[in-house]
């Protein structure tokens, strides 16, 4: 498997206030990682330190061992980003995520056009392709989001809380369609639904001021106590219950 | 002679009119979509106390009134940029000290403070030729910059901190985007005043809001209404003899009650088609 990007022990934050300490860790081009952690616990900055929004304190993110560059990652922010009452339509939203590979003069001709045609076909979103925002659901938004990470064509996808808002029917479909897109990306997720997306992810980072890498999909509350991972672990069975644990 | 003061009036005011629209079309697009509205006054009525200081050093008061309206649009985007202050408590300081040095100054100026109305009310008729050259000037601008960086301004507009992650200069465009629109704003004073000039802004894109959600179209359509508005009060208030500024923002807020009336007869209309149809 060959190396995308290497995180060297990061710390990171913001102000004087320590986010994230000592983070390593390295991601292949076919990583599907979900990383889950409490609130607060650094998942966001995490990202940010990877797409370079955020400058580390100390260490480094070092792209070179995949000759990953900046404008091959795709990030999908946490919703209720961007004004949904702004005057652009779905299709504008997502010929954005084109903005990627061009300059400052972008022009979004035929060609970008029909690429992101595709795109929306591929997500069930070219009917809605000239509405509104404002005229969404949360699920629909959240699949514009999505479009727009990837059309680009990233070579590394972020995502910050992707399904937050997107309706149970359309949920499993939305991680098969992650799936096929991590043939040909690497994939990192940021979810609190550990329960739900261990059937598609394969490997877990807990984030928690610091970074346990574990390299299955199966993981158990022994491993998340064992990482200081507190958070719930919601299992999915025959009848769905959630298991908890007194706090110590 | 008469006739000769007729025509260059008439030239004078369809090139200002002109000119007036495309600023506040690409400047009113712009501050209506960010919602910087409470912003633009701000930017306004700070550069009143550059009108004041202009009087008082006896220098053109629109030089000085482009100084503080840029100053004050930049200094107000940093300060929301750096997050150090609430924004519109911020825009409240600057709105009222600006109006206070101006009124200081022109308070200090011995003698007789020539065209002080057209600054607060706005008059066509004390519009001179350098006035209209800086217009002209600014809407050449705004249209190549508009034109150029189309897709960047659009997506920095609507969302930064994703805009970040393709390009290294959103704050850059960002200081020029509202620098631009603080003078285009301040070069607006003549013609509609200070104290109005937030209705051209803000009118015609709300009224063309209310049938698409394009932002291009938003931008030529908004300049088209201002243009007829601004051309209708001229007209209005040559006959009249009524103040320009406040009969160009009547015209503007008729046309928005129109606008309204007719969005919701079409809406009521598409209802009772549905209503038939089933």
């Amino acid at each position: 498997m060959a190396t995308l990007f290497t995180i060297q022990s990061v710390t990171a934050g913001y102000d004087n206030r320590v986010v994230l300490k000592d983070v390593t860790m390295d991601v292949d081009e076919s990583h599907f990682i979900g990383i889950i952690g409490p609130n607060g616990g650094g998942k966001t900055t995490l990202l940010k330190v990877i797409l370079g929004l955020v400058k580390p304190f100390s260490g480094r993110v070092d792209y070179s061992p995949g000759n990953l560059r900046l404008n091959q990652i795709g990030y999908m922010p946490q919703v209720a980003q961007g004004d949904t009452l702004f005057p652009v339509t779905v299709e504008d939203v997502v010929l954005s995520g084109m903005m990627l590979n061009k300059g400052a003069t972008g022009r979004m001709g035929t060609a970008e056009k029909k690429h992101a045609a595709e795109v929306m076909d591929e997500l069930g979103l070219r009917p809605l392709a000239s509405q509104a925002l404002n005229e969404l659901s949360g699920g629909q938004l959240q699949r514009v989001y999505l479009a727009r990470a990837v059309t680009g064509s990233p070579r590394l996808l972020l995502l910050d809380e992707p399904a937050t808002f997107v309706d149970n029917s359309f949920e499993a479909d939305f991680y098969d369609k992650l799936r096929v897109l991590n043939n040909r990306m690497a994939i990192m997720m940021v979810s609190h639904d550990v329960g739900t997306i261990s059937a598609w992810v394969k490997s877990f980072a807990c984030v928690n001021g610091s970074l346990f890498y574990h390299p299955h999909s199966k993981i158990t509350d022994e491993d998340l106590r064992m990482y200081g991972c507190p958070i719930q672990l919601v299992t999915h069975g025959d009848v769905p219950h959630v298991v908890l644990h007194k706090h110590e | 002679m008469d006739n000769l003061f007729e025509y260059s009036f008439v030239i004078k005011s369809i090139l200002g009119a002109l000119f007036a629209s495309i600023t506040a079309g690409l400047a009113g697009t712009y501050i209506v979509s960010r919602r910087l509205v409470f912003l633009s006054g701000g930017i306004t009525h700070a550069s009143f106390g550059g009108i004041g200081l202009g009087y008082y050093l006896g220098v053109n008061p629109v030089v000085g009134a482009a100084v503080f309206g840029l100053g004050s649009a930049i200094g107000m985007e940093y300060l929301s940029a750096k997050g150090k202050m609430r924004e519109d408590s911020a825009i409240g300081i600057l709105w009222a000290l600006g109006m206070a040095i101006g009124i200081i100054f022109i308070y200090l100026t011995p003698g007789y403070a020539p065209n002080l109305m057209s600054y607060l009310f706005g008059s066509i008729l004390t519009v001179t030729k350098g006035d209209l050259i800086a217009l002209g000037i600014i809407s050449a601008v705004m249209v190549i910059y508009t034109a150029l960086f189309y897709r960047t301004l659009l997506y920095i507009s609507f969302d930064e901190n994703y805009a970040r992650t393709f390009s290294p200069h959103v704050d850059l465009f960002k200081y020029i985007s509202v620098g631009l629109t603080g003078l285009a704003i301040v070069l607006n004073i003549r013609m509609a005043g200070v104290i109005m000039i937030i209705a051209l802004l803000t009118i015609p894109a709300n009224i063309i809001m209310l049938f698409t959600r394009r932002y291009l179209r938003i931008v030529v359509l908004s300049s088209v209404v201002s243009f007829i508005s601004i051309s209708a009060g001229f007209a209005i208030s040559w006959f009249t003899n009524l103040p320009t500024g406040a009969t160009i923002v009547t015209v503007l807020v008729i046309f928005w009650l129109i606008a309204r009336g007719l969005r919701a007869l079409k809406k009521k209309n598409r209802i009772e088609k549905i209503k038939s149809e089933k």
